[in-house]
């Protein structure tokens, strides 16, 4: 049987061409996969649609990528943070689109992509300036909008724990959107902390089945000192 | 003394704290604390109404929900001891909670949106007399938006209070007739908790059901610009 496991992050990324939509898990910089978007900055792929919460921190991860000039769009529910200037920068000169969508509208909308869902009606954003140009229908009284899935080409996470077919378990809060952005990909790409035999993880306890996983790749040795790591 | 409240107000905030006749940020949030139900699911909004947990005794067995996935939320860390991968919606390091979870984003909206919050705290730059909450966009063409899960919180808890001063920094007030900012939902705002009253949104518009000794009805109405109704209890700051 082939293990999904690669064997490095230059191996991970491979295939991913200009033009891509690219869902990036990841809140803040929890559960950030730092070490595939910089492989993905390396192997040179442009004109790029990005779907994750926030636009960047710093000049590391997503604002790398950005001033790269990568990114030809991004789909978020929160750009601005304190030290997002590569975006505000690209934002101001018009040189990315923004397509800002509620946090929770932008997670409903990839788990409808995963699901299969054609498009759903929620309550989120009606009468606000975030409905222009979408379908609107009043349901028991109240004003819902009609939002479609986010199906995407590649989606990279960061979990905790894999196994050789690909089930994730994930570590505290660094979850977030993990496991839906792997649903609604072409093929998902994990970030993981360790690998382990078949069978060493609980089934009672695997988060993202290994159906949605495509490729695993172990990035050990980023952890701070005196981190413990989970067992499985 | 009104008279020189009166005076300090139009003279700015400075001029009103020094007079002592409003509540501090600490008062404020402990006066939303009080409202809230023992053994309630609470999501509280980034900033002030953060500090409302510092209020909250783990004896009233209040759950705290935050959007990146994790219920029954626990207070900072000792210095030291923060982990990168526990944080709260404002990215800031918490701890969890004994009987804590953490899920993800999907499920985590479903708490929010399918209605099984029961209290959301938000901040406000605006709200009006119908309830219409303005509190993610101030307005300026060339601001970086950031909307984050505002408008979910405000369409999905069951309870949406909003805890904001009463006057913005340059003295205009915070509760309008109809919101010029851009909206976050609309007629959503149950309950409102200033450095000055506790307001409640009502079908016959905003009823005063507290106010900070040393202020009257009208003299409320006059700095809000509005018309409030009410019999509202005197209360210390």
């Amino acid at each position: 049987m082939s293990s999904k496991v690669v064997a490095d992050v230059e191996a991970a990324v491979g295939g991913i061409e200009s033009g891509s939509t690219i869902l990036i898990g990841g809140f803040g910089s929890a559960g950030l996969p730092s070490e595939l978007i910089d492989a993905l900055i390396a192997n040179g792929a442009s004109d790029l649609t990005i779907v994750s919460n926030n636009a960047g921190n710093g000049e590391q991860g997503i604002a790398a990528l950005l001033q790269a000039r990568r990114v030809r769009k991004i789909l978020c529910s929160f750009p601005r943070q304190s030290d997002s200037f590569v975006f505000d920068a690209l934002y101001r000169a018009g040189e990315i689109e923004l397509e800002l969508v509620p946090q929770g509208t932008l997670a409903e909308r990839i788990r409808a992509a995963g699901a299969g869902i054609g498009a759903f009606y929620t309550q989120t954003g009606f009468g606000t300036r975030l409905a222009q140009g979408k379908e609107s229908r009043i349901i028991d009284g109240k004003g819902h909008l009609l939002e479609h899935p986010i199906h995407a080409d590649f989606a990279l996470i960061r979990a905790e724990l894999a196994d050789p077919l690909g089930n994730l378990t994930y570590r505290k809060s660094a979850r977030n959107f993990g496991p839906v952005m792997a649903t609604a990909a072409r093929c998902t790409i994990a970030q993981v902390s360790r690998v382990v035999g078949i069978g060493e993880l609980d089934p009672e306890a695997i988060v993202t089945p290994g159906i949605f996983v495509r490729r695993v790749v172990c990035t050990r040795g980023r952890r701070q000192a005196g981190w413990t790591e989970s067992a499985a | 003394m009104h008279a020189r409240a009166q005076a300090g107000w139009v003279d700015g905030e400075r001029g009103m704290t020094s007079l002592g006749l409003r509540r501090d940020r600490s008062a404020m949030a402990a006066r939303v604390a009080r409202d809230i139900p023992n053994g309630s699911y609470v999501n509280l909004g980034i900033g002030l109404p953060t500090r409302i947990a510092e209020h909250l005794n783990p004896e009233r067995g209040v759950v705290l929900h935050s959007e990146n996935g994790i219920l029954g939320m626990g207070p900072p860390p000792e210095p030291g001891n923060a982990d990168p991968d526990l944080i709260n919606a404002g990215k800031e390091p918490i701890t969890l909670m004994r009987g804590g979870s953490f899920f993800d984003h999907a499920l985590s909206f479903s708490m929010i949106r399918g209605g099984h919050l029961d209290i959301c705290v938000l901040g406000a730059f605006q709200v009006s007399i119908a309830g219409d909450l303005a509190n993610w966009h101030a307005g300026a063409e060339d601001a970086i938006p950031a909307v984050g899960g505002a408008m979910d919180l405000a369409i999905g808890a069951r309870r949406v209070f909003v805890l904001t001063e009463h006057l913005t920094r340059a003295g205009e007030s915070k509760l309008v007739e109809k919101c010029t900012y851009p909206l976050t939902a609309a007629g959503c705002v149950d309950r409102i908790y200033t450095d000055l009253a506790v307001i409640d949104v009502t079908p016959e518009g905003l009823v005063v059901r507290e106010i900070v000794q040393g202020w009257t009805l009208g003299e409320l109405c006059r700095i809000s610009r509005l018309k409030l109704r009410g019999n509202p209890v005197e209360v210390a700051p």
